[in-house]
């Protein structure tokens, strides 16, 4: 159930929802503009591919580990792909300790659509030896620092680990698999990003701080692949939207996409 | 996802069950059918079976999750193990957690919450058999359970799925082809208001065909919206002959 909503003065919802109407945020941001994004690959040696997401105050770690496993039934040839998202204490005051809640399984099942629909991991080729052996690639996301957007800072955190991540090469004899010491990158065919959006008083305003999460109506994400469309939608919270209102942001959400998908393929240049 | 896909689009443009592409199935609502309930619906739409029951506003514990203000809205979607082809595991998976969430916020815009402060309203939402589409024919029944529940609403909210198969846009998908389609898009609206208060996808689509779909999944709504109204209206008719007559 959602956690009781935090108090943020009336005062500051005012001042918020008065700049808006002038077409100004608090941090000076126009309506359409990101904060500063910055992405750090391979931060940690341990895993098989690794990335650090800051969005301005917002931070956000992703961790790959590929581990040989067995293809579920209904698809022998093909590998797997599991998105695994914490919102843990330490990134803010309002996370609490325990099992995953709905927020927790919102983020990571909307980061692991955006991925899986753009087919972003070729996972049929990721099958070992048809319906007994093949790759499972785990992408365990986790918000450091929560001010905000955690859905866009966790989607580029996964996709830019996935991108820079390198698994092992194996060698097959009949039934066995060994694994080897060299490596290869994983079979990425697209660099999907999500882009997300705030109504906060009738305006709408791209990836939100936290203070302007805590005034929202209603927010929605648009997940965009290589080619521009789109390959996530979601909808949260008590708010509604037009018609009119989801297609000029999903228009927009294309524009911007694609500066977020230039920091991700500048990773390998 | 299986290997060999099914061939989903005929020549003439019919679908695997007849339909066109801008049809619904047939959707049936009853109201009312659970006594302990403050409110209840069922809904048939194709061979979905979905129960949801309403109750309160009522007294709200753990205490400490009451708001001052308003009511809170609790919201639990179950499958039943039986309800799909394989049996599924009671237990509440992830898709169960964040349908339960993205249902929820699909009906709170339309609760007129203000008027219960420190209550909860508590929907609960049990799949008997699934047929693709079962988030929205939920929030298509629990509309018309918490108009049941005599809950002040500013409109009710219908719900439909938008999907793509084999390239063309189709209204109210059905199991088959919400798993082997190109894409699916549900979708709920306050039809009145023409909100939207649910809004998701997977699978790509373009942005002509994202303004496409939500104008395909309106027509599906406004239709809903006649099939909900029509099933509150006989409930009450119905109630009323009955007290008329004294057998109530």
């Amino acid at each position: 159930m959602s956690r009781p909503e935090e108090i943020i003065p009336k005062l500051r919802k005012d001042t918020i929802i008065s700049l808006l109407s002038q077409g100004r945020r608090l941090d000076n941001r126009r309506p359409d503009e990101f904060r500063e994004l910055k992405i750090e690959a391979n931060v940690i040696e341990r895993a098989d591919g690794s990335a650090l997401v800051s969005l301005g105050n917002t931070m956000v770690i992703a961790g790959v580990k590929a581990v040989l496993g067995t293809p579920y039934p209904d698809s022998p040839n093909e590998g797997a792909q599991i998105v695994n998202a914490e919102l843990i204490p330490l990134a803010s005051p309002v996370f609490e300790p325990g099992p995953p809640g709905e927020e927790d399984v919102e983020l990571s099942r909307v980061v692991d659509r955006a991925l899986r629909s753009a087919g972003a991991i070729d996972l049929r080729e990721l099958a070992i030896v048809p319906g007994r052996r093949a790759w499972c690639i785990y992408i365990d996301i986790y918000a450091l620092n929560h001010d905000g957007n955690l859905i866009d800072a966790s989607a580029l955190a996964a996709v830019a680990a996935l991108y820079t991540a390198k698994i092992p090469e194996v060698e097959v004899r009949g039934t066995e698999v060994r694994v080897k010491e060299e490596r290869r990158g994983l079979p990425m065919r697209d660099v999907p990003v999500t882009v997300t959006f705030a109504k906060i008083g009738g305006e709408i305003v791209v990836d939100p701080c936290y203070e302007e999460e805590l005034v929202m109506d209603a927010r929605i994400t648009f997940g965009i692949d290589g080619k521009g469309n789109l390959c996530a939608i979601q909808k949260g919270l008590r708010g509604t939207f037009t018609c009119e209102e989801v297609v000029r942001a999903a228009s927009l959400a294309r524009k911007l996409s694609m500066s977020l998908r230039e920091a991700v393929v500048k990773l390998k240049a | 996802m299986g290997e060999e896909k099914p061939k989903l689009m005929t020549e003439d443009g019919r679908r695997v069950d007849g339909r066109r592409p801008d049809e619904l199935r047939p959707t049936e609502i009853e109201v009312g059918i659970l006594k302990n309930a403050d409110g209840s619906a069922l809904i048939r739409q194709g061979k979905n079976r979905i129960m949801v029951a309403v109750y309160g506003p009522r007294e709200l514990h753990p205490r400490h999750l009451a708001l001052p203000d308003r009511a809170i809205v609790r919201c639990r979607y179950h499958m039943a193990p039986f309800s799909v082809p394989e049996r599924k595991s009671p237990a509440p998976t992830r898709r169960e957690i964040e349908l339960s969430k993205v249902i929820r916020e699909a009906l709170e815009p339309a609760i007129i919450l203000e008027a219960f402060p420190r209550t909860t309203i508590d929907i609960f939402i049990e799949v008997l058999q699934a047929d693709g589409g079962t988030r929205t024919a939920s929030i298509t029944a629990a509309a018309v359970a918490l108009a049941d529940a005599g809950i002040p609403m500013r409109d009710l909210v219908a719900a439909v799925a938008v999907g793509k198969v084999d390239g063309v846009l189709v209204l109210d998908l059905n199991h088959l082809e919400d798993q082997y389609g190109g894409g699916d898009m549900p979708v709920a609206m306050m039809p009145s208001l023409e909100e939207i208060t649910l809004l998701q996808a997977d699978g790509t689509f373009t942005l002509e065909e994202l303004e496409k779909g939500l104008k395909l999944a309106m027509k599906g709504i406004r239709e809903l919206y006649e099939i909900q109204k029509r099933a509150l209206r006989e409930r009450y008719s119905s109630l009323a002959v009955e007290l008329r007559e004294g057998r109530r």
